[in-house]
């Protein structure tokens, strides 16, 4: 199971328990599968995380994991083995912007 | 005894204020959603319960929300959790995706930009929701980049109607300060095909078929800042006001001057009259008087507050050209906050109510048609839309 921790407002929007969600992705995980999955069990983050049209990261969200900044990655790299096997989340991080 | 229920959308949330008749004793609810704007919440004639509300996010991108029971409760169209992995639900009531195909008119896909250049249409947000006079599940979308988008099933999908974009003047549209916005739709109650919108900075719209094809409406519109101030398009249309029992006589706030057409919209006369200021953002109309309308005169350009920190009403009851202050009960010194251009409304009960909220976060309503105000909240996040549902 891999842990994906929400931001806040996608938390709430999700109606989800806590901020962490375990999601099951298929082999190899790769943080594409990791939406996929995200969004299949909350339709209504679609378009939240990634645009409807273009498919692409929104530009004030980050991922994270590992202490490590994987926004500028590939959608389709795998993710890091201790992600993977759960013992480290990967973090969906809204950027400290606005007011 | 009749009840008034107001919709209020703000930067940080949204607000729904409910009280009887009488309206001086208000209940407050919220804030919904939390830290997200609002740009618009409205409900369904055929059904008052029904409200939808569109909530967006420089994060987050955009959410419409939909309430069944007059804003208690609230859920995203279609986005409930999915009991099967393999049977995937998509959710796509924020899904507003421009249509280019070649088989619906093939649109224009790019606008003026800022620099002078031709841009692609990017779709930001929706600023105006206006759900059908007669369906519940019907709603038209006003969104930025300027585009309108229709739902028949209750919002959970959008199909936008592509013959506004594909008509042939797009490539002359260009964005004003706060975007390239499609923020005012308005449904002939006497021909549901014939609809109204305006955008900024474009002008005014209409369709005569349900919206396959539109025609610009902007004859006698002069926008002196414009390389042609009496252009076919180009104008900043702030927003635009009728009567259902008079859908023929339209009412325009623009960024400069108020003008009225008795042509829907074929041709404008200016009505700014006696006015203080020329710029003003929101204009409606009283709800059982067909030729008194309301505007909120604001000090263009760059200041947007009340001119000489007084925040007035100006009431004509000519159809324009002669205006009158109505200040009781507002503040009359050191105000600047503005009025922007969905957050003024009126009821339909007797003496009409006219409903206002400003972007210091006050809501001010008045319950006999603008000769006294009272304000019903005061310390919400700045106001962008103010919404009325008049109740049995």
């Amino acid at each position: 199971m891999i842990r994906v921790v929400l931001p806040t407002h996608l938390r709430r929007l999700a109606q989800a328990d806590s901020s962490e969600v375990q999601l099951e992705v298929h082999d190899p995980a790769t943080i594409r599968g990791v939406l996929d999955a995200l969004e299949a069990r909350y339709p209504m983050l679609c378009g939240t995380i990634r645009d409807h049209a273009t498919g692409q990261r929104r530009p004030f969200l980050r991922f994270f994991a590992c202490e490590q900044d994987l926004s500028l990655d590939s959608l389709d790299v795998p993710l890091p083995d201790a992600v993977v096997t759960g013992a480290e989340p990967l973090l969906i991080v809204g950027a400290i912007a606005g007011g | 005894m009749s009840k008034v229920r107001v919709l209020v959308g703000t930067r940080k949330g949204a607000f729904v204020l409910e009280s009887d008749g009488k309206r001086h004793a208000w209940n407050v609810n919220g804030p919904f959603f939390t830290g997200w704007e609002i740009y618009h919440m409205k409900g369904s004639p055929a059904d008052p319960n029904r409200i939808y509300a569109s909530q967006s996010s420089g994060w987050f991108g955009q959410v419409i929300q939909r309430s069944s029971d007059g804003g208690k409760t609230w859920e995203t169209p279609g986005g409930g959790p999915t009991q099967d992995p393999r049977g995937w639900m998509h959710g796509e009531s924020n899904k507003f995706v421009y249509d280019v195909s070649g088989e619906t008119g093939k649109p224009l896909t790019t606008h003026q930009f800022y620099d002078g250049t031709q841009h692609p249409w990017e779709f930001k947000r929706v600023w105006h929701l206006e759900p059908s006079l007669g369906d519940p599940d019907a709603v038209y979308a006003g969104v930025e980049d300027a585009a309108i988008f229709r739902s028949a099933d209750g919002a959970r999908s959008w199909q936008e109607l592509p013959g506004l974009r594909g008509h042939g003047t797009g490539p002359k549209w260009q964005p004003g300060a706060g975007g390239m916005c499609l923020h005012t739709i308005l449904i002939d109650p006497q021909n549901p095909k014939r609809i109204y919108i305006a955008i900024s900075a474009a002008g005014a719209f209409r369709t005569d078929d349900g919206g396959k094809t539109w025609s610009p409406i902007n004859q006698g519109l002069r926008s002196q800042y414009i390389p042609d101030p009496n252009a076919e398009v180009g104008h900043c249309v702030h927003h635009i006001a009728f009567h259902p029992s008079r859908p023929g006589v339209l009412f325009m706030q623009k960024h400069w001057d108020v003008m009225r057409s008795d042509d829907a919209g074929d041709s404008w006369r200016e009505v700014s009259g006696n006015l203080p200021t020329d710029f003003g953002f929101a204009i409606d109309v009283h709800a059982h008087e067909p030729e008194t309308i309301y505007v909120v005169p604001i000090k263009s350009d760059s200041e947007h507050f009340p001119l000489d920190g007084k925040l007035r009403v100006y009431r004509s009851r000519t159809g324009g050209n002669e205006w009158e202050p109505l200040a009781k009960g507002l503040p009359q010194s050191h105000c600047y906050v503005n009025v922007l251009r969905d957050a003024m409304a009126v009821d339909r009960l007797e003496p009409c109510g006219i409903y206002f909220g400003t972007t210091g976060g006050q809501v001010y309503g008045s319950a006999d048609a603008g000769d006294s105000w009272e304000p019903i909240v005061r310390d919400l996040p700045p106001v962008l839309s103010v919404e009325v549902q008049s109740l049995p």
